[in-house]
């Protein structure tokens, strides 16, 4: 099978990068497309020249390492599929495929396919978890959750962090990375207690990553390798707006203390 | 080198409370004077890492990858055993205890593996508190599943992800330290050698996969929680870029490695369809619940497998095991469909697979329990294969999964290092010579949240350790070694690639330290590894240069290491003559083929000393004594 790749090549963060068009036919249908990219760099690293950096690590589609654009599609035409997981038979022999890194101001590129996504971990550490230390959990069975709500928390739960939802939003916007690590947490009853909190600081520390807005496009959803729903954004902005209303709320006063405030106050004006 | 396993006295239900009594422990408003490195961000570093800095220590912790929840744990697929015996079937610690022991064909300690199992329970708790979401019965409480190698129900899943799952939990809870300040997180930061001052391991020496910046990092105590070598064998279930350095590297300052060649061969792999093939498709073990192994019953029947009637079918694992059937442990399974593909019964192009039918669970319980129960396995199958498999059954072989060797560690999970601690798959413990399934993540876990805050907290009270400083010699002396190491690689500028060696490698590894091993082809294999491992050091092509990312010099450092265990392995499974659990000696068998221990000469576990390069290494052995559990003939008729 043939295939000719254009391929985005950058030397590293600092460095202008271009489209280099490669050609080769020693693919097969079977071979998954980074198979089709190991192909290219051996014969790329044969003829002397430097192979095209590109991340994986499981190729199974589960640790979320690999992607990129092709054809201007983020992990490429087939839902619900990652690179690492998109075999060559979907494509026509001697078909042009585009190959480019993810593009989003949150996410520099570091070299070729490779790109820095460590302000997903930033927004995690900003809240993205229960807060209960080792050791002090009690048994499994004592707290029993409705089988739709597991459910539904490990549909949530499945998001793989690989930031295909980022490439393909026009606003770059974390909003279902975000959204769904909320909605799996306030699914549960373990979550409750931290629900406020979990959605304020982490939708704070998305603006601080310079992500940007979501403005219901949709495009995220329907790129998830793993059919992360759109729900979950809604479910994100629930908890935020009630959050933010709460904050607003002036906490329990004493009103015998207020009166002694308000005396202070004339007596000091 | 002496191995002290450090086991409590005492019997064995009360060793562990008698250990974390007599431990001592370190005042909490010292606690974060220690620095402390981990190594990896699987669920055993993850979780280790996660606890420590809960704790009130100082922690750094490193991973390879972009970030620590992509460890390869994140793969696991069909779940994490727990005595807890929601299920009432009889389960109990006393019965996890006994299945592993036995399961591992007793290769393993007894004190490790009763430990294991009493913490297992622990471990749901604690996952369960962090939000992870395992599967619920209609009334709200947990749900299992049953494994390979046991006759209870015992396994809790989470889907076909558990790993992710657990391991999300574990990253989470990592994440909530690196925001409390306690730990600092390196990714995309890869170990490359261990700094040893005085005999103690007093740091690490680390690449910066971003920059190429080599660099130190000193600690009071390090800690790997690397993963498994499977890799090895270029072809195998693990993710591309699990390795051997760290531990390999630990070995060469000091570390002895544990019974090396015994490694798993896991049964239900989706088989290999060509040479640019880059690594293989784990299919659960929890599909042997409902699926049904079978070949045809005579040679070159290449009839599709619809075609074939009922009694021209051999569902050999039913025949031959009555009474676990397709649930025996996976060493049995793998080695039983290596034989009828020998015999030429096997299917498929290749001739190198069995089917894995599902058309009689679907009759009884329809397609859409099963699809609940594994509908993301049979979508990753078809999206490989092009085959429906609730149309027509799934063709399976074995593959290279998991590691149970890995360095030595005493009950404390200290190496042979003093302040080097090992957990998870990369050190040798708990599962002998052969693991059962959902058994490596409760390993994990244990070794990170249970067992580790506690032994460590006791070296660090009991050890007076002084200051070291970044111009100790020590510290100098690995690091231009690693620069000197990077530099020469880089400049070979050889005609092969890394992969080609690699595969290479692995293909010797796999039809000589594979499946079924005899002394003949070790021995060969031996030397056809020091030439291959020559020919890479004037050979090989690394292009780029050290001082930026560049993934080909990673993967050249970790074949170069690959070549050396792979032949401690070699050395490891020629001196082991006896069949055990993974490791088939065909000298050593049952008249009915089926493992052959020596239980007379080889109740030990291997340790094996490195004795510098170009000679031979040196073997411990470390006495197993059964008190519990007596060996006798596994037996899963
Ligand atoms: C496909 C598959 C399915 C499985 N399913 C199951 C299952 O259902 N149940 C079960 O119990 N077990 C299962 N296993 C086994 C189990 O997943 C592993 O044994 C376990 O997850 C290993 O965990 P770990 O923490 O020891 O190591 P890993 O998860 O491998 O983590 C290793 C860590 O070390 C880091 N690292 C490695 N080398 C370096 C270095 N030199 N420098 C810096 N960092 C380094 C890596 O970045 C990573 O963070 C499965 C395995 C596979 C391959
Ligand atoms: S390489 Fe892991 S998701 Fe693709």
């Amino acid at each position: 099978m043939k295939l000719t790749f254009h391929i985005w090549r950058q030397k590293d963060a600092k460095s202008p990068g271009q489209m280099v068009r490669y050609e080769s036919d020693n693919f097969n249908e079977d071979m998954s497309m980074l198979e089709a990219l190991d192909v290219l760099n051996e014969e790329l690293m044969n003829r002397g020249e430097l192979p095209v950096a590109f991340e994986h690590d499981c190729r199974e589609g589960i640790c979320g390492s690999c992607g990129f654009m092709i054809n201007g599609v983020a992990h490429g035409p087939v839902p619900a599929t990652t690179v690492c997981q998109l075999t060559l038979r979907h494509f026509q022999d001697g078909e042009e495929l585009y190959l480019e890194p993810w593009r989003a101001r949150a996410f520099p590129i570091l070299k070729d396919l490779v790109v820095d996504r460590n302000a997903f971990d930033r927004v995690i550490q900003a809240g993205g978890y229960i807060s209960v230390s080792t050791g002090s959990a009690p048994d499994g069975n004592a707290i029993p959750i409705r089988k739709e709500n597991a459910d539904r928390a490990m549909d949530y739960a499945s998001c793989i962090a690989c930031g295909a939802c980022v490439a393909a939003c026009p606003n770059a916007s974390a909003a279902l990375f975000t959204g769904a690590k909320i909605s799996h947490l306030r699914q549960l009853p373990q979550g409750e207690p931290e629900r406020h909190e979990r959605a304020l600081r982490m939708v704070a520390q998305v603006n601080a990553e310079m992500f940007g807005n979501c403005t219901n496009i949709g495009e995220c959803a329907a790129v998830c390798p793993k059919e992360i729903p759109l729900e979950v954004i809604a479910q994100m902005n629930r908890d935020f707006l009630a959050a933010s209303w709460a904050a607003r709320k002036q906490p329990y006063q004493d009103p015998a203390e207020e009166k002694r405030w308000q005396q202070y106050d004339s007596a000091h004006r | 080198m002496k191995l002290e396993s450090k086991i409590p006295s005492g019997p064995i239900e009360q060793k562990w409370d008698k250990a974390r009594f007599e431990y001592k422990l370190v005042n909490p408003a010292n606690k974060r004077k220690f620095n402390v490195i981990v190594v990896g961000t699987g669920l055993a570093g993850g979780s280790a890492a996660a606890t420590l800095g809960e704790l009130g220590y100082n922690v750094k912790c490193f991973c390879f990858q972009d970030s620590p929840r992509r460890a390869h744990s994140i793969a696991a697929q069909g779940g994490i055993n727990a005595a807890k015996n929601y299920q009432n079937d009889g389960d109990s610690i006393y019965r996890l205890f006994y299945d592993t022991v036995k399961g591992g064909d007793f290769r393993a300690r007894e004190a490790n593996v009763y430990r294991l199992a009493s913490i297992s329970v622990n471990i749901i708790d604690q996952c369960v508190a962090q939000g992870v979401p395992f599967a619920r019965e209609y009334g709200g409480l947990l749900s299992n599943r049953s494994f390979g190698g046991a006759q209870v129900s015992r396994t809790f899943y989470a889907r076909g992800q558990t790993g992710q799952q657990l391991l999300l939990g574990a990253y989470q809870a990592l994440e909530r330290q690196i925001d409390a300040g306690r730990v600092k997180m390196f990714p995309r930061t890869e170990m490359l050698d261990l700094i040893v001052i005085d005999g103690k391991a007093r740091g690490i020496v680390t690449r910066d996969l971003v920059t190429g910046a080599i660099q130190t990092h000193l600690a009071d105590a390090v800690i790997l929680g690397t993963g498994g070598y499977g890799n090895v064998y270029y072809l195998s279930t693990n993710a591309k870029g699990s390795n051997c350095t760290a531990i390999w590297r630990a070995h060469k300052r000091g570390a002895a490695f544990g019974n090396p060649c015994f490694t798993q061969i896991h049964p239900t792999c989706i088989p290999v369809s060509g040479d640019y093939q880059s690594k293989l498709t784990l299919m659960s073990e929890s599909l042997r619940n409902d699926g049904r192994v079978w070949v045809p019953k005579v040679k070159g029947d290449t009839r599709p497998p619809r075609q074939i009637p009922e009694d021209e079918r051999d569902y050999y694992l039913e025949r031959k095991y009555p009474s676990f059937g397709n649930l025996v442990p996976r060493d049995v399974a793998s080695r039983n469909s290596k034989a009828v593909c020998d015999e030429g019964r096997g299917v498929g192009p290749s001739g190198l697979a069995v089917y894995l039918d599902f058309t009689d669970a679907i009759k009884r319980m329809g397609e859409q329990t099963i699809r609940e129960r594994y509908g993301n396995l049979f979508d990753m199958y078809q999206r490989i294969t092009d085959e429906n498999p609730y149309e027509v059954p799934m063709r399976i072989y074995p593959a290279i999964h998991y590691t149970m060797g890995g360095l030595w560690v005493d009950y404390n999970l200290m190496s042979t290092i003093p302040g080097l601690f090992v957990i998870g798959e990369a050190n040798f413990s708990d599962h002998g010579a052969n693991r059962l399934g959902a058994s490596a993540l409760m390993q994990g876990l244990s070794d990170g949240y249970f067992v580790i805050p506690y032994s460590l907290g006791n070296y660090l009270a009991s050890e007076k350790l002084g200051k070291v400083e970044e111009t100790a010699p020590e510290v100098k002396e690995a690091l231009a070694g690693i620069t000197g190491i990077t530099n020469k690689l880089l400049s070979v500028r050889g005609r092969r690639t890394v992969d080609s060696f690699h595969r290479e490698l692995g293909k010797i590894m796999w039809d000589e330290c594979g499946m079924s091993r005899n002394a003949a082809g070790l021995t060969q294999a031996i030397d056809r590894l020091r030439a291959l491992k020559d020919e890479y050091w004037q050979n090989v092509n690394v292009p780029g240069s050290a001082g930026e990312l560049n993934q080909a010099l990673e993967k050249a450092g970790r074949v170069a290491d690959f070549f050396e265990l792979g032949e401690l392995m070699c050395i490891d499974a020629l001196q082991r003559e006896e069949s055990c659990g993974g490791h088939f000696r065909e000298e050593y068998q049952t008249p009915e083929g089926e493992a052959q221990r020596d239980d007379e000469k080889f109740s030990h576990v291997a340790a094996w000393e490195y004795a510098g390069a170009g000679r031979s290494p040196v073997l411990h052995k470390e006495p197993l004594n059964f008190e519990y559990v007596k060996p006798s003939q596994r037996s899963y008729k």
